[in-house]
């Protein structure tokens, strides 16, 4: 506890970054895999292509993937861009196998439907898909702000300031306050993110009756 | 030298493929910590998973507790473990192993869950003890997300064991990473990740071929018709 409260602006500060870094790459991730899935929605040979990419994306272990960024972008090997960028291509890999279960769930009597009362095809994806796959968007959205939280703790190995540095300064100084610190932030973290997914989903999506459990995790 | 050369260059450096340091020995040790964890966590979840399934019993604890795991940040509990256990792999297999039991427990209630019910009955009504029932019929029909949620949790782990070089043991590829990091020596951090990614690839390759396999098995076409979907 003495601890805790000596470096409260070191936690602090470690607490911004982490949030930040996770932060970044949930929101990207969303967006950019929207249109992506929706595409891969429509055309089934893309679906195949996109689809085969992700998961090969997925099997690429996190500190590999933010040490090799530099290669790739010509970043610096300690700059946090390397954890961001890798982590919104982790996020994009796994939302969009929801983008296009979410779309693939809305049904085809609905889809004609909305044709018949006159929706275009920008309408129609905007005002009746969209909102239709809520609910497994939201179920993906929940699995991949999780998933990045715990793994931005990942980047204080090449380096990078966040929650995760109290692992490894912890682990080296031989302090169980520090790790036991990191450990109920991080947790904290992702608890306090898929709280406020759930009720922003309750609101957006008032029509999804009770919550959905996400995916159970079988790829 | 760019990156990529040097790398090239540390990769195919032949003091790189041999002694207790080569890339051989490393993968060997990366695949002793994935075979070990592996079977710990299945001796745990399969079981438990099979029993959620077959009952329906205890569903929501599974769910609840599935995702409080994942929620646990993997780096913190292994430097959590070690500290408290010393210099053998404990660390590196809890944090490892809880890794693996969401997955893997996932895989078999959800596979079991997946059997029509009408089988179930049927299978029942032929007289079957609920041993057989489980053995002979859901498991068989299972098999595919079984082996899914098994393919799921290696893959996991094959990738996390990486940082397991953080903590006392063997290390495995991620010795590359975390040494090459602590001395700023590149092309070693990327020829490691080099290294880790094919692995990763080549596992899940591996259980490409095998998911097919427990897929081809299928009893009759109606239902795999519908169990592919």
């Amino acid at each position: 506890m003495t601890w805790i409260s000596n470096n409260l602006d070191l936690i602090g500060g470690y607490l911004v970054s982490h949030l930040w870094l996770s932060i970044v790459p949930i929101v990207l991730g969303f967006f950019l895999a929207l249109p992506i899935g929706w595409v891969a929605h429509r055309v089934p040979l893309v679906r195949g292509i996109v689809l085969s990419t992700s998961s090969v994306l997925y099997t690429i272990p996190s500190l590999a993937f933010f040490a090799v960024m530099p290669a790739f972008i010509g970043t610096d090997y300690l700059d946090p861009l390397n954890v961001v960028i890798a982590l919104t291509v982790y996020a994009v890999a796994v939302m969009v196998r929801f983008v296009v279960d979410g779309f693939a769930s809305v049904s085809p009597t609905v889809l004609d439907a909305a044709t018949a009362t006159g929706y275009g095809r920008a309408g129609l994806a905007f005002r009746v898909q969209l909102p239709l796959a809520g609910p497994v968007l939201l179920a993906g959205l929940r699995v991949v702000s999780v998933s990045t939280v715990s793994l931005v703790s990942v980047g204080a190995l090449i380096g990078v300031d966040n929650l995760g540095r109290l692992f490894t300064v912890g682990l080296l100084t031989d302090n169980n306050a520090e790790i036991v610190t990191g450990l109920v932030l991080v947790v904290l973290v992702a608890v306090v993110f898929d709280a406020l997914l759930v009720l922003g989903g309750r609101l957006l999506l008032p029509w999804s009756s009770g919550p959905r459990t996400a995916r159970t995790g079988v790829r | 030298m760019s990156v990529a050369s040097e790398t090239w260059a540390w990769l195919t450096d032949g003091a790189q493929w041999s002694g207790p340091s080569g890339i051989p020995t490393r993968v060997a040790e990366h695949l002793e910590y994935t075979g070990l964890t592996l079977v710990i966590a299945t001796v745990i979840a399969l079981p438990v998973g099979l029993y959620i399934g077959h009952t329906g019993r205890l569903r929501g604890i599974a769910v609840v507790s599935t995702g409080a795991l994942r929620a646990l940040p993997t780096l913190g509990v292994l430097t959590i473990v070690s500290l408290h256990s010393g210099i053998d792999l404990t660390a590196a297999l809890v944090a490892l192993v809880l890794i693996a039991i969401p997955p893997l427990l996932a895989g078999a209630y959800a596979g079991l869950e997946a059997v029509d019910p009408a089988t179930v009955d049927a299978a029942r009504a032929l007289g079957m003890t609920p041993w057989q029932v489980l053995w002979r019929v859901e498991v068989p029909l299972a098999l595919p997300l079984l082996v899914g949620g098994f393919r799921s949790a290696t893959l996991q782990v094959v990738a996390t064991a990486t940082i397991a070089a953080q903590v006392p043991g063997p290390g495995g590829l991620g010795r590359y990473l975390i040494d090459g990091i602590a001395v700023s020596d590149y092309p070693r951090v990327v020829g490691g990740a080099v290294v880790v990614i094919v692995l990763a690839l080549v596992v899940d390759l591996a259980f490409a071929a095998l998911q097919r396999l427990s897929t081809r098995r299928r009893v009759s076409t109606p239902d795999r018709a519908r169990l592919e979907k």
